[in-house]
């Protein structure tokens, strides 16, 4: 009874957070809402028993993309469109910026959208959205039962939990693609040459004891955790996906309390270590060809340990990609002086 | 002795719960940044202290006794320093205590 209430309690805050996120102009009360949602979601996975996605959800989609969406607010604080194309709607922009604004400098969502434009885009939207209740409600029996399959096979992926036999054996090939994305995100990020733009972290370096205390003392304990669910994957809930994101959140900590500079004169290990994961991934890979004849077809005596070599290597470019993320600069190679600093905290 | 447990592990939870209903409404409620800041940290501190107290009545083990423990006290450190920067924070942007006239 009182779960349910919790359930129902929980589905309705879901789409009413979502929808304040989406229509909040307050871009900073926006991101405020948005982790607000992500740490709802990461409880309703929780409450369908699916601890792995909710642990990621909690630490990825709430955690880091929050940080992620502060540090984009941070440097947008104070920024201004350009002025030839205020001419035009000056005065209705600036009303409308006074009415949305809580002090002068940050960040709004700007654009105008009239009435009939919402309308028009409320009617596919409550249709799409009721076609895809609809067919979520009335799905067939499947004809092939995946769960089970995969379960059924647990015996053979060299791994006792069920959701890091699906990631790294059964569909390992799709978990290689994602691991390739987050690297093109991290070279898409670094192409935009946003080294200036690098709002909140300057303001917070420096005269801050408190909260060097704090990641002094969080430090090897974040350290113990990663490590630790990167081990537990095997046979429980975490894995690579977890522990990368707890070392990549222990990453933007130091960053963001100036204990550890960004390796911004030569990164070269800063490289080799984002790119490691999928190299390794793709390396083993494609020798198990070797003896198998299939591409990540890993041959069955040996299963266990390859896993646990992708799992470990991947789990330094997972949180090695999400902190570059968040100092979206890139390593600077003109000047000499060497800072490899930031690796240290992580590779452990 | 089972059921003396459960009253008293419901009855700190409760109050935890009154804890955090009390800072919510201060967070809420009151009149600037740093009386709002004192109210959330009640609500983390203590709040979150009885709900572990009651909560650790029924953990079963010593082992998830102590690693509800600890996240109390991950809590308290992270809380009173995000609290702290969060002050800090508007300290230096120039916002000035309320003071009541």
């Amino acid at each position: 009874m009182l779960s349910l209430f919790f359930d129902a309690v929980l589905a309705l805050a879901l789409p009413l957070l979502a929808w304040r996120v989406l229509t909040t102009r307050d871009l900073y009360r926006a991101v405020i809402l948005f982790i607000a949602f992500g740490l709802l979601v990461a409880l309703s996975w929780a409450r369908l028993d699916a601890p792995d996605i909710a642990l990621a959800e909690a630490a990825i989609g709430a955690g880091l993309t929050g940080a992620l969406f502060l540090n984009t607010v941070g440097g947008l604080v104070g920024r201004k469109r350009s002025p030839s194309r205020e001419s035009d709607e000056s005065r209705e922009v600036a009303e409308r910026r006074e009415a949305i604004q809580s002090s002068p400098g940050e960040p709004v969502d700007e654009v105008m959208r009239p009435w009939w434009v919402r309308l028009a885009l409320t009617v596919p939207i409550l249709a799409l959205g009721l076609a895809l209740g609809w067919a979520v409600v009335s799905f067939p029996e499947p004809a092939i039962d995946l769960a089970q399959q995969a379960s059924d096979n647990l015996e053979a992926s060299g791994v006792d939990h069920g959701v890091t036999a699906v990631l790294l054996n059964f569909r390992s090939y799709d978990t290689l693609l994602e691991i390739g994305v987050l690297l093109l995100a991290v070279v898409a990020v670094w192409s935009l040459d946003l080294g200036r733009v690098r709002g909140g972290q300057a303001a917070l370096s420096k005269g801050l004891p408190v909260l060097h205390g704090l990641v002094r003392l969080l430090t090897p304990i974040m350290i113990i955790v990663g490590g630790y669910l990167l081990w537990a994957g095997a046979k429980q809930p975490g894995g690579a996906f977890q522990a990368g994101a707890v070392l990549g959140a222990l990453g933007v900590l130091l960053v963001l309390s100036g204990l550890v500079r960004p390796p911004l004169s030569d990164g070269s290990g800063l490289r080799i270590g984002l790119a490691v994961g999928f190299a390794v991934f793709l390396g083993i890979g494609t020798a198990v060809m070797l003896a198998t004849g299939e591409l990540l077809n890993y041959p069955p005596a040996s299963t266990y340990g390859l896993i646990i070599i992708i799992e470990l290597f991947l789990t330094v470019s997972i949180a090695l990609t999400l902190a570059a993320l968040f100092v979206t600069a890139p390593p600077r190679k003109e000047q000499g002086s060497k800072e490899h600093s930031e690796e240290k905290g992580e590779e452990s | 002795m089972a059921s003396v447990l459960g009253w008293a592990s419901a009855a700190l939870v409760l109050v935890g719960a009154f804890f955090f209903l009390a800072g919510t409404v201060g967070l809420l409620r009151f009149p600037d940044v740093y009386n709002r800041l004192h109210a959330l940290t009640k609500a983390d501190n203590v709040g979150l202290g009885f709900v572990v107290l009651g909560l650790i009545l029924q953990a079963g083990s010593l082992l998830s006794a102590f690693k509800i423990l600890l996240i109390w006290l991950l809590v308290l450190a992270s809380g009173a320093t995000a609290a702290h920067l969060v002050a800090t924070a508007a300290l230096r942007g120039g916002i000035k205590p309320w003071k009541h006239r």
